[in-house]
């Protein structure tokens, strides 16, 4: 047996698993830990994320909520290099949902780093000279005469001291003033940019993670709940006796939308949602709920229901990218002359996304006990689930059960997957009210067709596009016409629309880019890299066709395009720089080899985007036979989002992004049918297969600029690294996803 | 509802349900095995993968009373103190993103290992085939089912 990769105390916890009792470190509450714990470096902020116990032992508090985005291991890294720790002896616990202690702790848009990189570094620097006080007094030393390494402080003399021997004095030291903290030299770094593997890969490994959907409690009772199939629609009426008659039902009810529950259905950060109407079961298991969901006969009220249709939001989209107009973001000087310059070449092309769904593997699901109150107690309740931004659903239990939110307890587990998805809160909205109505603890787990149908989908849309090209090969004007979706209060939907930093046409002078919204009552949200994901498909790809009407190489079009080396917005992070683009550009195509020849049938294809202030170019290689099967050979990237954290974790969601986007751009698609979501489960939206995935080249520039987030822009630019691809290798142009409605086939 | 036998990592265990309840939630919600994940229930995704003599199964499809073989779950895997050499390859290769998957990609796996110990990258891609990974950890999974075939054989030339 090769253990060789998993170090002692992981080996103790194993032997406790194999022995068939609980791993007693991890599933401690977090209270139990306080209490057991021998000694505590206390202050104002460092007690709630670094414990020292005497034997050494470092516990580090991950504050934010992980869904795959490895957050759990890169936050506490930060902290440990700071300390001066042994990455061996630091045990990570995911922090308790109290905002009061842990900031914001929320997960989306790539922020985490962005956002926590210095705090996290003040925890560890913080930490670091309350020990080296502690050193100074116990060794009766200078201060300046001692450093923090490996979990010691060292004296220059050689004599020194474990973290574990000065805990207890440390503990009392004076907090340092934050100000007057320093960091380390990065050149010193021994933890961050390493490879790290994710602080959960045991449990993971052995089955033992709990996820929300793992969750139980004394008493629990389990149930499902199913919505109108038409959004918006209501129960009237169901076949209640026979339902409450099956095995293993212990009660089924109407519940009412619940416009208390939240601001408006398409909420996003704020994570509000209003309870939809529906009906509820609630049995002792989740198989004789699903049973008796699969033989509800509901009587809906659909008067308020969607209308949504797809085939329609297509017809109408082409009707307006003939008219033309909308609200302009970019506006070229001199665009329409250009357009109808007779020395100019020109093209018009209509482009089209799908809406698609999150699916994550774990479906939603919310465990609730709500407790009513009684001789004086207010009512409570404690919630368990897997959210992007846990403690926003004590707004829900307020708003609609009317639960103070100082009575509401909530425990954020680990997510199976979250993408956007769990950044809304509708499923717990659900949850709580049944465990309210029923009286009972529940458990509420979605079936994959629940899943599906209640997804806030990301918004399809359409853009029109025409642009010129001057006699002699340059960029002479680009019109993008974006044709999105907004609710019916006229807001624009998430993910709908462009933003105009992250433009590349930002860096052109005559480019008119303008938008224009349709209604929508399907519940649109964030959907990996909202907006970013499908306007790169549509931006790049034109870019290269433009290239191509040039008669010019991709690769010094696309660069020539970004021009002289500026950040466009001088500090902002969100703002486009375009010496950073050209330089992964570059670096993308040189180490794809650019340029080789390739054999009959077999393309590169190029694209760079700028989303969640990243810089990241990919290279697609890509094989296409005569009956459009096709073959993602190798897809080569560079990503630029300054220094690397854990370089494997890094690396982790840069492959992630590469699959997610193919699988995406490949085989999915949702459709809208008088309202109802046409797909049901994965034989009808399927996700991509272990055998059709690339090699996957990842290369970094770890550019001087402030460490920033992962989990979203590496999808972007694989569409059109793709569809240029497909280009390259058959002259035949992609405008519209996913592939496998052209006729593709991803094998 | 019947009683129903069954042997699960080991435990001779029983239970009273309906005949028709898949054996995915008799683990999950009577068994409290939790390691096996619902994912679809139509046997796409792969996530409720366990063994039944030795052999990778869609739990989540079979009806409790058709179940007459040993049943293994990840919790199951590890021998003693000693993990699955798949397990520790999933470590090593730093293989989850969100982990929901990967007890199904391991059983998977496990159940190719046993019956051929040097698998080419086509036989792990036909073996998985039936599991998905919504984040994408594919490179890592073929990577780590090579180093688990190299351990594997290593043990077994050690023994």
């Amino acid at each position: 047996m090769n253990n060789k990769n998993i170090s002692r105390r992981n080996l103790f916890k194993v032997s406790a698993i194999a022995g068939g009792g609980l791993m007693l470190k991890l599933s401690l509450p977090v209270n139990a830990l306080e209490d057991s714990r021998t000694t505590l470096v206390k202050s104002s902020e460092l007690n709630f994320y670094v414990q020292i116990a005497s034997d050494g032992q470092i516990t580090i508090y991950a504050p934010n909520p992980e869904m795959g985005q490895g957050i759990k291991t890169t936050l506490p890294m930060i902290i440990a290099e700071e300390m001066g720790a042994n990455w061996d002896d630091v045990e990570v616990v995911l922090a308790p949902i109290d905002p009061a202690k842990f900031g914001m702790q929320g997960s989306g848009g790539s922020m985490s780093v962005t956002r926590n990189f210095d705090a996290m570094r003040r925890m560890g620097a913080s930490a670091r000279e309350m020990l080296i006080g502690a050193a100074s007094e116990l060794m009766e030393v200078e201060r300046r005469d001692l450093k923090a390494e490996a979990s010691r402080v060292i004296h220059g003399s050689g004599r020194s001291m474990s973290f574990g021997q000065l805990a207890s004095v440390a503990a009392q030291q004076p907090v340092p003033v934050p100000e007057q903290l320093s960091f380390k030299d990065p050149r010193s770094y021994s933890i961050i940019g390493t490879s790290v593997g994710s602080v959960d890969n045991l449990v993971i490994a052995t089955g033992l993670t709990k996820f929300g959907i793992d969750v139980d409690i004394p008493g629990m009772k389990f149930a499902g709940y199913t919505r109108c199939p038409r959004p918006g629609g209501k129960a009237i009426s169901f076949n209640e006796s026979e339902i409450k008659a099956l095995p293993g039902v212990i009660d089924a009810f109407i519940l009412q939308p619940d416009a208390r529950s939240g601001k408006a259905s398409m909420a996003f950060l704020d994570g509000l949602a209003a309870l939809q109407g529906g009906v509820a079961i609630v049995g002792e298991d989740t198989w004789s709920v699903f049973s008796a969901k699969a033989k509800l006969k509901v009587s809906w009220d659909e008067s308020g229901a969607s209308k949504d249709q797809w085939s329609k939001m297509v017809t109408d989209a082409r009707a307006i990218a003939v008219k033309g107009g909308g609200e302009v973001k970019l506006a070229g000087a001199s665009v329409t002359e250009a357009l109808s310059d007779g020395n100019n070449r020109t093209l018009e092309a209509f482009y089209e996304f799908p809406y698609v769904a999150h699916v994550c593997m774990e479906p939603m699901n919310c465990t609730v006990d709500f407790r009513k109150g009684s001789a004086g107690k207010p009512d409570s309740l404690e919630i368990w689930l897997g959210s992007q931004f846990p403690n926003q659903v004590k707004e829900i239990a307020e708003n609609m059960l009317g639960v103070k939110q100082e009575n509401v307890v909530v425990h954020g587990l680990r997510m199976g997957g979250g993408f956007g998805r769990r950044a809304v809160h509708d499923f717990a909205a659900e949850a709580m009210a049944i465990s309210h109505q029923s009286g009972l603890p529940v458990k509420l787990t979605w079936t994959r067709t629940d899943d599906i149908h209640n997804d806030y989908f990301r918004v399809g849309g359409f853009e029109n596009m025409k642009g010129a090209v001057s006699l002699d090969g340059k960029l002479a004007a680009w019109d993008q016409h974006y044709i999105g979706f907004a609710d019916d209060k006229g807001k624009r939907v998430i993910g709908s629309g462009l933003r105009g930093n992250e433009l590349s046409m930002v860096a052109f002078d005559n480019a008119r880019v303008s938008q224009t919204m349709m209604p929508v009552a399907t519940a649109c949200g964030a959907w990996r890299a909202p907006g970013s994901n499908t306007n790169a498909f549509v931006e790049q790809s034109f870019i290269h066709e433009l290239a191509s009407l040039a008669e010019r190489d991709h690769l010094e079009f696309l660069t020539e395009l970004m021009g002289s080396r500026r950040w466009i917005k001088d500090g902002d992070i969100s703002a486009l720089n375009t010496g950073r683009a050209i330089d992964v550009i570059k670096l993308a195509a040189q180490k794809a080899g650019w340029g080789k020849a390739m054999p009959e049938g077999h393309g590169l294809g190029l694209a760079f985007y700028f989303c969640h202030a990243a810089h990241v170019a990919e290279v697609a290689e890509v094989s296409v036979d005569v009956d459009k099967n096709y073959s993602v050979k190798r897809v080569t990237v560079a990503v630029d989002v300054g220094p690397i954290i854990n370089m494997s974790g890094a690396i982790n969601q840069v492959q992630g992004s590469i699959v997610d986007g193919l699988s995406t751009m490949a085989l999915q698609e949702i459709t809208m049918q008088n309202g109802r979501i046409e797909q049901d489960n994965f034989h009808q939206y399927p996700v991509m297969r272990i055998a059709s995935t690339p090699e996957i080249d990842v290369h970094f520039i770890q550019s001087d600029n402030k460490p920033t987030g992962l989990g979203e822009p590496a999808l972007p630019p694989l569409a059109p690294a793709v569809t240029n691809a497909i280009f390259a290798a058959t002259g035949k142009r992609i405008r519209s996803m996913p592939l496998s409605n052209e006729g593709y086939k991803l094998v | 509802m019947s009683k129903h036998k069954l042997t699960v990592n080991g435990n001779s265990l029983e239970v009273d349900v309906e005949g028709d309840m898949p054996l995915l939630w008799v683990l999950r919600d009577k068994f409290k095995l939790t390691g096996t994940k619902f994912g679809c229930g139509i046997a796409q995704c792969g996530a409720c993968t366990v063994h039944i003599d030795g052999v990778a199964v869609r739990s989540c499809v079979l009806p409790v009373s058709s179940v007459t073989g040993l049943v293994t779950t990840i919790e199951g895997l590890a021998q003693g103190e000693d993990l699955h050499p798949l397990q520790s390859a999933w470590i090593e290769h730093d293989v989850p993103q969100c982990g929901y998957c990967q007890a199904g990609q391991i059983m998977s796996a496990a159940a190719l290992l046993s019956k051929n110990s040097q698998p080419s990258d086509n036989d792990i891609d036909q073996a998985l085939a039936g599991n998905y990974c919504r984040c994408g950890t594919y490179v890592r999974i073929r990577r780590a089912v090579h180093t688990a075939a190299s351990f594997y054989n290593a043990d077994k030339r050690n023994s």
